[in-house]
């Protein structure tokens, strides 16, 4: 009886997609939701939650520590926006082109770098960019004749620090995806624009890259969403969660703060419903923006 | 103006080429100036960094043999990643793509409105869920085990899309001839679909298991006891407030790199397949 009933094609498709629906509930939602609730308590774990109302998110309004977090986390974010957009674009038009020789091997080779964890490549960089004299960064700048700099102290530094980590990891990935997209612009449209004459640089503005759009649409809101959330880079740079007055701090690094490494599970809870709203809004817009909606029905 | 045309071709081809060499030569520092120093004694890297110096003088291969003969748990860590990779794999391949096809194969009530949590999920940072999960799985009394890190992404969104959009692809007429046959449901999805999935789930093995081998924050926080350490968290331990072990760090950086590398290599098509899946519609 119960086998007849499992086996019907009726309920076989909640059989099929039960899984994800235990584990969207318990490991997804339950969480976001418990998230939430402790938002708006003070609470420690293993201790009776004490509710508090909004006090948490009225703290935050007024927490340097906490500005200083998003002020990084945002700039970081606007950084690889900046770097990993047009840069990884203009690689994969000119990897593409009929003129490039040895494609495949740039292509695999500039994916090498994202192979690597984010504990390789933290330590990589970190020492890359010591503060003596010998190391990697500082020893070219001087051939330059630039004095050592101390990267990893001074906060414009540093964050030019996180940002040539991303744009080493994820410039080939990002090609990549560039690369897929130009696979799917139709070479009639080149060969139209060739017979009126057109430029290189104007078939790329009028034809490549409106039609690289829904690519450009997806790497920037993977990118807003990586940016906002990026952490683990700045806990390998700085050698852990702290570093000189908070340079390397990002919204996740102040979560952690709060939440793992100072058990205050309520205020911590707060910055991550802060940090969801922050990345909802903008992507939201910029799916707007993009035009995004209207092209869902498929 | 053919003539003209072909200069200005070749000159444009020695511009791009060049520039592409450059950035190749870019890119590859790092994994040379990490290969270069795994032969260098610790105290140079505490003295110098990472540089880019020959220097055959303190060059030797005693990194190399303190990895494989000292007394340090590296070896520890290497196995117990494989481990966990392995088993989070397996399980998140089987479970995910048992529910896309549950998303491709059928229509059902409340399809559009789970195949929206699928995009959610994908949408939210992981991160800001770092909190609650973390109370829930000690709540479960979980800490400290490898479920705790499997179980949450065995439903793994982006896999379960990856492997609806290739399931759509394949024709519902198989599963109509299945069902002709008598095989039931599952049967239909066990021994006709499964097999045709074959290099979708080649491709979703190698990025999930990059990911897993690679992954340090989650594992970070749930593994507390040593002894169940995977290779990134172990590394990570190396570098201290007090000190840091540069000879064991270094070469065990450049050496858990290694397995990802001959994966690469041999499998660089699902690798890239895995990678841009769901970037372009269609």
């Amino acid at each position: 009886m119960i086998k007849k009933f499992v086996y019907s094609q009726k309920v076989a498709p909640y059989v099929f997609v039960l899984p994800f629906i235990l584990i969207f509930l318990i490991f997804w939602f339950f969480p976001l939701v418990n998230s939430f609730v402790m938002s708006f308590q003070d609470r420690m774990l293993g201790q009776d939650p004490k509710w508090i109302g909004e006090a948490n998110y009225s703290k935050l309004l007024t927490d340097k520590v906490f500005l200083t977090a998003i002020k990084n986390s945002v700039v970081y974010m606007l950084g690889t926006l900046v770097l990993l957009i047009p840069l990884p674009m203009l690689f994969a038009v000119m990897i593409n082109s009929k003129l490039m020789m040895g494609r495949e091997f740039f292509k695999s080779s500039f994916f090498l770098p994202a192979l690597t964890s984010v504990a390789v490549a933290g330590t990589i960089f970190r020492l890359t960019f010591g503060e003596m004299e010998g190391s990697l960064m500082n020893s070219f700048l001087g051939l330059f004749g630039i004095d050592p700099i101390k990267f990893l102290k001074d906060g414009n530094w540093s964050m030019a620090a996180l940002l040539i980590l991303a744009c080493w990891r994820w410039t080939g990935v990002n090609m990549l995806y560039y690369l897929s997209g130009l696979k799917s612009i139709d070479n009639e449209y080149y060969e139209a624009a060739s017979i009126d004459g057109a430029s290189a640089w104007q078939k790329f503005r009028t034809i490549t890259m409106p039609l690289l759009k829904p690519t450009t649409v997806y790497v920037t809101t993977i990118s807003v969403y990586a940016g906002l959330a990026m952490f683990t880079e700045s806990l390998m740079m700085f050698n852990g969660n702290n570093s000189p007055k908070n340079i390397g701090l990002t919204i996740v690094g102040y979560l952690y703060r709060q939440g793992i490494e100072q058990n205050k599970l309520g205020y911590a809870a707060a910055v991550g419903i802060v940090l969801l709203v922050i990345a909802m809004v903008i992507n939201l817009t910029q799916l707007k923006f993009s035009g995004m909606f209207k092209k869902e029905e498929d | 103006m053919g003539r003209s045309q072909t200069r200005s071709d070749f000159i444009s081809r020695i511009v791009i080429i060049c520039l592409f060499i450059v950035l190749f030569v870019i890119i590859m520092i790092p994994f040379y100036a990490v290969a270069l120093s795994s032969f260098k004694p610790g105290e140079s890297l505490v003295r110098y960094g990472l540089n880019l110096s020959l220097d055959f003088e303190i060059m030797s291969f005693d990194n190399f043999i303190y990895l494989f003969t000292g007394q340090h748990d590296y070896f520890v860590w290497f196995w117990n990643s494989m481990i966990l990779t392995i088993a989070q794999v397996v399980l998140t391949l089987f479970v995910s793509a048992f529910v896309a096809y549950g998303f491709a194969a059928y229509d059902f009530k409340g399809k559009n409105f789970l195949f929206i949590c699928v995009l959610l999920i994908m949408m939210v940072p992981f991160e800001i869920l770092l909190v609650p999960l973390y109370s829930l799985i000690n709540d479960l009394g979980m800490v400290n085990s490898y479920s705790a890190i499997i179980l949450p992404g065995i439903a793994n969104a982006a896999t379960i899309f990856f492997f609806r959009q290739y399931l759509r692809s394949i024709p519902k007429e198989i599963i109509q001839s299945g069902r002709v046959d008598g095989a039931n449901e599952y049967a239909i999805y066990f021994r006709l679909i499964m097999p045709i999935m074959k290099p979708s789930f080649a491709a979703m093995a190698i990025l999930n298991g990059m990911n897993s081998w690679n992954n340090l924050l989650w594992p970070f926080m749930v593994l507390g006891d040593q002894s169940k350490y995977t290779l990134p968290i172990g590394l990570k331990t190396l570098l201290t407030p007090y000190g840091n072990n540069y000879d064991l760090l270094i070469v065990g950086s450049f050496f858990s790199i290694i397995p990802i590398f001959i994966l690469f290599i041999a499998f660089q098509k699902y690798f890239i397949d895995g990678m841009t899946a769901g970037a372009v519609k269609g």
